[in-house]
């Protein structure tokens, strides 16, 4: 026998990074702006989203969600109160969504066309880690954490809070009772992120929505 | 925690490569990993194990090069290597530096084969 070195220097998430270049690709000829949302279980992704949702509609503005979980469509029924056409992909075990889920549900999704739509928001399983290196065609990623979380959160997850575009900090009407040390979250945040677009929200009250939706059209506006 | 799935990826990546060199076996595999691919190098190693039995690159070593995070610094105009991935500022000058040249990466470098020598008997005889 004889040994042999063959240089593959091949992407091991190839497959995903190739399909989502393609979904994105289809979201900019469309024109629709897409956004995925990534926190731990419990940061509020689905109540900031509700919100987001609703506010949107009301402005005349074409949305829709697709959203992750491991089982239940609990969270699409919530999301689906605001008017808005809304899916549900279960993962069945899966920590993260990917390129292929995204793809195949678009594809399935008779009620919403890319074209027809201004704004998707894809709300992914909470997971601090996995998400972060799957790539789902998005424009915009953002990174979320709630009050009552502990302001360590970006340092203990780096490679999530690095790959994001934007921050949203949310629950912020329990900064008190909760002793969020706000300067230390967001000096955190930039310590990983630097220079990164930080929101500081509450669903409950409303607070940091205006900024937040001003950004989202921005961008929208860039595309 | 998506290392299975990781490892179950390396196999049919590695698995479609090697096929190139018939009746040669697969002994090493060669990542590159780099400190931001949120990889958990013990856990990758646990699965490579589950994920290869029964396949052509059952007993087979995997090798994890880990890669550093390198920045751009804009201050000094230069890629500068950053230790950890805990603070996201040059070392030389103390600024942030949010470009991220180096630490995403996740991805076979290389693999070693066992090939028979030219002119042996030929080991593909098995295949019937």
């Amino acid at each position: 026998m004889t040994t042999r070195i063959v240089e593959l220097r091949r992407g091991i998430l190839k497959k995903n990074d190739e399909l989502a270049a393609g979904l994105r690709d289809r979201f900019a000829s469309a024109g629709v702006l897409v956004l995925n949302l990534v926190s731990s279980p419990g940061t509020g992704k689905t109540a900031f989203l509700e919100l987001t949702l609703r506010e949107m509609r009301t402005r005349g503005v074409r949305v829709a969600a697709l959203v992750g979980d491991l089982e239940t469509d609990n969270d699409a029924r919530r999301l689906a109160a605001s008017g808005a056409p809304v899916r549900q992909i279960n993962t069945h075990g899966i920590c993260h969504l990917d390129a292929e889920m995204i793809a195949k549900h678009i594809d399935a999704w008779e009620e919403v066309s890319l074209p027809g739509l201004d704004y998707l928001f894809i709300e992914n399983v909470g997971n601090l880690v996995c998400p972060s290196s799957y790539d789902l065609g998005e424009s915009i990623r953002v990174a979320m954490l709630s009050v009552t979380e502990g302001e360590d959160k970006p340092l203990k997850y780096p490679g999530l809070f690095n790959s994001a575009d934007a921050a949203v900090i949310t629950k912020i009407d329990l900064s008190i009772p909760c002793g969020f040390d706000r300067d230390l979250a967001l000096k955190n945040i930039n310590e990983i992120r630097p220079g990164i677009r930080v929101f500081e929200t509450s669903s409950k009250t409303g607070a940091g929505m205006v900024m937040w939706l001003d950004y989202l059209a921005e961008h929208a506006r860039l595309l | 925690m998506h290392e299975l799935s990781i490892a179950a990826g390396i196999v049919e990546a590695v698995t479609e490569s090697a096929a190139a060199y018939p009746g040669s076996r697969v002994t090493e595999v060669r990542l590159r990993v780099g400190a931001l691919a949120s990889i958990v190098e013990d856990s990758l190693q646990f699965c490579w194990e589950l994920a290869t039995d029964d396949t052509p690159l059952a007993g087979s070593k995997l090798v994890i090069n880990k890669q550093p995070v390198v920045v751009y610094c804009d201050a000094c105009d230069a890629d500068v290597e950053i230790k950890g991935v805990q603070s996201f500022r040059c070392p030389r000058c103390g600024k942030h530096a949010a470009e991220i040249r180096q630490g995403r990466e996740l991805e076979i470098e290389s693999i070693e084969l066992d090939e028979p020598e030219i002119g042996a008997a030929n080991p593909v005889e098995e295949k019937v």
